[in-house]
């Protein structure tokens, strides 16, 4: 029961600050919109796309790189929430959620889960936004995305939770958010195809295959489409549990990793 | 005894920051007195258990830290050098967010609030946002919210750091009442003059315990500053 009133708080707390912080939601959105109206518009005669589940027909550019920007919002928040966790301990408020008397990987998840909701609720405006601006979506897309938004929005949110646990200053999140984001997205199947990048650079392609944000991007790619991709879930879900794991044994009061904050 | 401490040793890789500490805290107001680089810090942060020690072991209001964290934090209220109030919240809002890290919401944590905002005085100012208070009133509201899941043990690390002298002894002055009224206090502070002569007085001092006994008797006739100055081998 206290559990669930702690839950509760955290998810609170999160949409509280979400909502008061209007920069934040409008920076959220412009980013992936900018990609949609203009960088897809100027890519569109560039790339010349086949025929490839889950799209039944040719596509438009603009239909193939939304499940990537879906992708790009969640990894964006997962780092962006874990960048809010650096600057939460330096704070001090992370120091109030962990002296609570819970089990610390049931606030990190509590924590991870609220940052998670945020980044749904972004995605399903973009898809919005996005479905006016001309992309065709199935509604039925709309509900069967939910379930891998939230994994995506998770697995990446771990990710963030693990490298907070491992910097121990503000400056330092900035070079990794270079190292991190950067090579995560390009590096995925989120603005073209890997069949597109195998033709360029085979060892590339593999590298696209093995990060796991393209896994996701794939499963999110499959599920607008309410169909199931199980070997990108699979590996999403793969990626979640160790990310998770890695982050756990990072917050370990053990490790002492707030030590050094002390 | 609320806080029993025994053979408590802690380094950062090669440096020693807690030589063999042991100490006991009965009920009513302790300081903890040490230099900067003492080992406060580092010993605040075990008895919260942010970080844990490989030898030593820690007893809070009965409850083994190492063996039984949840039962120990939840008997202890912590109030942190570094503010940790969410600015951009309600003063009810951080009271709320506070209580249900605790477990307690609804009509209880409604009445809690209430009590606390009105024994601050701030019952009027309660849905202001947390930054429009000045840094005393912080103090004294991270110092109630501290307290409403009704701790056995209230730890605090250096809490008048960056207050005018004003707000200073009004905080010491609330945390001394507090005592008074059968909270085990436990006070790290670098300052002698927050030390009154029937404290409890614990002098931390290159991670060793170099005194343990009321303050009265620690000082022996001297003012507090010369005998912590004389025992820590600090310029006077």
């Amino acid at each position: 029961m206290t559990a669930l009133i702690a839950l509760r708080a955290i998810l609170h707390r999160e949409a509280l600050r979400f909502v008061g912080q209007k920069g934040r939601l409008v920076a959220a959105m412009v980013r992936p919109l900018v990609w949609l109206f203009i960088f897809a518009a100027g890519f569109r005669a560039a790339l010349g796309l086949s025929i490839t589940p889950p799209y039944q027909t040719y596509i438009t550019y603009e239909t193939y790189i939304v499940p990537g920007l879906l992708g790009m919002i969640c990894l964006f928040n997962g780092m962006q929430s874990s960048l809010s966790l650096v600057y939460d301990r330096e704070m001090g408020s992370m120091r109030l959620l962990l002296t609570s008397p819970l089990p610390r990987w049931w606030l990190l998840f509590s924590k991870l889960l609220a940052g998670t909701v945020v980044s749904l609720l972004q995605c399903m405006a973009f898809l919005g936004i996005a479905a006016l601006w001309g992309v065709r979506v199935p509604p039925l897309g709309f509900l069967t995305i939910v379930p891998a938004l939230l994994l995506s929005g998770l697995m990446l949110g771990a990710l963030g939770l693990l490298l907070s646990s491992l910097i121990q200053q503000l400056e330092n999140f900035a070079g990794v958010m270079n190292f991190v984001i950067f090579p995560m997205f390009f590096l995925s199947s989120a603005l073209y195809p890997l069949w597109k990048m195998a033709e360029a650079s085979p060892a590339l392609a593999t590298a696209c295959a093995l990060n796991p944000f393209t896994q996701a991007v794939e499963m999110i790619r499959f599920a607008l489409y309410a169909q199931a991709n199980l070997p990108a879930l699979g590996w999403t879900l793969l990626a979640t549990v160790i990310f998770g794991a890695a982050a756990l044994w990072g917050y370990d009061p053990v490790r002492g990793q707030m030590k050094a904050k002390a | 005894m609320t806080i029993a401490v025994t053979g408590l040793s802690f380094r950062y890789g090669a440096k020693l920051a807690l030589d063999q500490v042991s100490f006991s805290v009965a009920p009513g107001f302790t300081a903890l007195l040490g230099p900067n680089g003492a080992g406060k810090s580092t010993l605040f942060g075990l008895l919260t258990r942010l970080f844990t020690a490989p030898s030593g072991i820690i007893v809070m209001a009965g409850h083994d830290l190492a063996r039984a964290p949840r039962a120990a934090l939840a008997r202890m209220g912590v109030v942190f050098q570094q503010p940790t109030i969410d600015l951009d919240l309600t003063v009810r809002r951080n009271l709320v967010y506070f209580a249900a890290l605790h477990g307690i919401a609804g009509r209880e944590a409604d009445l809690r609030i209430q009590a606390t905002l009105e024994r601050l005085g701030m019952a009027e100012r309660a849905n202001e946002p947390a930054r429009a208070l000045n840094g005393g009133h912080r103090r004294r509201m991270e110092i109630a919210r501290a307290l409403i899941h009704r701790p056995a043990v209230l730890l605090l690390d250096e809490p008048t750091v960056g207050l005018d002298a004003a707000s200073r002894a009004a905080i010491v002055d609330h945390v001394h009442d507090l005592a008074a009224e059968g909270l085990t206090v436990l006070w790290a502070t670098h300052l002698t003059d927050e030390v009154r002569p029937d404290d409890g007085l614990l002098i931390l001092h290159k991670g060793r315990i170099l005194a343990d006994d009321t303050a009265r008797a620690i000082a022996a006739g001297r003012p507090l500053t010369e005998t912590f100055l004389a025992l820590t081998g600090a310029p006077a």
